[in-house]
């Protein structure tokens, strides 16, 4: 067993493991502390499938942001967390019927399936840079570390940014539009209602003038 | 038993996994911050998926774009629904979807 494999298995267990704690746990405030080792794992994913880029935003996004977010909520909404968060069992039986289902339908389409394989070794190279590894490899002049710089196979962080603003310019742009429009709606949604009533009194004094 | 070296399919289950567990966290709690990590759950799923494919079968970055473009409709998504679960915790003193009736016709 390589190390790529021995990190696999220990980054999806701790993911499985702490997504069952999210899943199951009666205290909400352990689930939004597991979901914390959940992100941390996925990245750790992100890291072994060489996207260094995504494994940072999922960091930086997920646990910086989202995660506080949700930690927040739950602080917000404390006196709701004492009663019990859980459903009856009654209603959990169906939703493990199509849970279990949907796990054997997907593991059975998936494991058996006819996947390429670009490469059974994975650290070797990465698709990306299949030009560049052809280049290191054919060329006759330079020391190897000349010949990387020149093949320019640094991480995957050039190569989205040039994604983002040639291939993928128009969705980047509405994104942008759209993580502005969510955060001002949601800075107005959480507002206190008093500060509505204090607007539609000026409204009104307006319209009387 | 004899070790499979870890490829696509590993990936692909795990992330099936992580799938089922947001979907079953979504359907059976009641807490609306828990449903919201539900959905966290599979949205991290897909992003697992996007960036395995882009990873053993593509032939440039695209997945690995648009799982940042997922990244960021998650931030959006738990902005606006934690905004919403406050002023429903304003409103009927709790966070309990199924109380969440009003609005029934």
């Amino acid at each position: 067993m390589s190390l790529f494999d021995l990190f696999f298995y220990l980054f999806a267990i701790a993911i499985v493991a702490s997504a069952a704690v999210v899943c199951f746990s009666r205290n909400i405030v352990h689930a939004a502390f597991s979901l914390l080792f959940t992100f941390f794992g996925i990245a750790g994913i992100y890291v072994l499938l060489s996207a260094d880029f995504l494994a940072v935003s999922q960091i930086l996004i997920y646990v910086g942001g989202i995660l506080v977010l949700i930690v927040f909520g739950v602080m917000l909404t404390h006196r709701a967390t004492n009663i019990s968060i859980r459903s009856a069992l009654g209603p959990r039986i169906p939703a493990l019927i199509i849970c279990a289902g949907l796990l054997a339908l997907l593991i059975s389409i998936l494991v058996p399936g006819h996947w390429i394989r670009y490469d059974e070794q994975p650290w070797k190279f990465s698709p990306w840079h299949v030009n560049a590894i052809e280049q290191v490899t054919s060329a006759t002049q330079g020391t190897p570390r000349e010949i990387i710089d020149q093949s320019g196979s640094q991480g995957t962080s050039a190569e989205l940014g040039k994604l983002l603003l040639s291939d993928y310019m128009l969705p980047f742009e509405l994104l942008s539009i759209v993580l502005l429009v969510a955060l001002i709606g949601a800075a107005m949604m959480a507002r206190k209602e008093a500060r509505q009533e204090s607007v539609r009194e000026k409204l009104q004094e307006e319209i009387a003038l | 038993m004899t070790i499979v070296p870890i490829g696509l399919p590993h990936f692909l289950v795990l992330s099936a996994v992580l799938l089922v567990l947001g979907i079953f966290t979504m359907l059976t709690r009641r807490n609306a911050i828990a449903v919201l990590m539900g959905i966290e759950l599979i949205l991290n799923a897909a992003n697992i998926n996007f960036v395995a494919f882009t990873r053993y079968g593509g032939i440039n970055l695209g997945g690995q774009v648009v799982a940042i473009f997922v990244i960021v409709i998650a931030a959006c998504e738990a902005a606006v629904a934690l905004a919403i679960v406050l002023n429903l915790y304003r409103r009927q003193g709790s966070v309990n979807v199924r109380e969440a009736h009003k609005l029934r016709g």
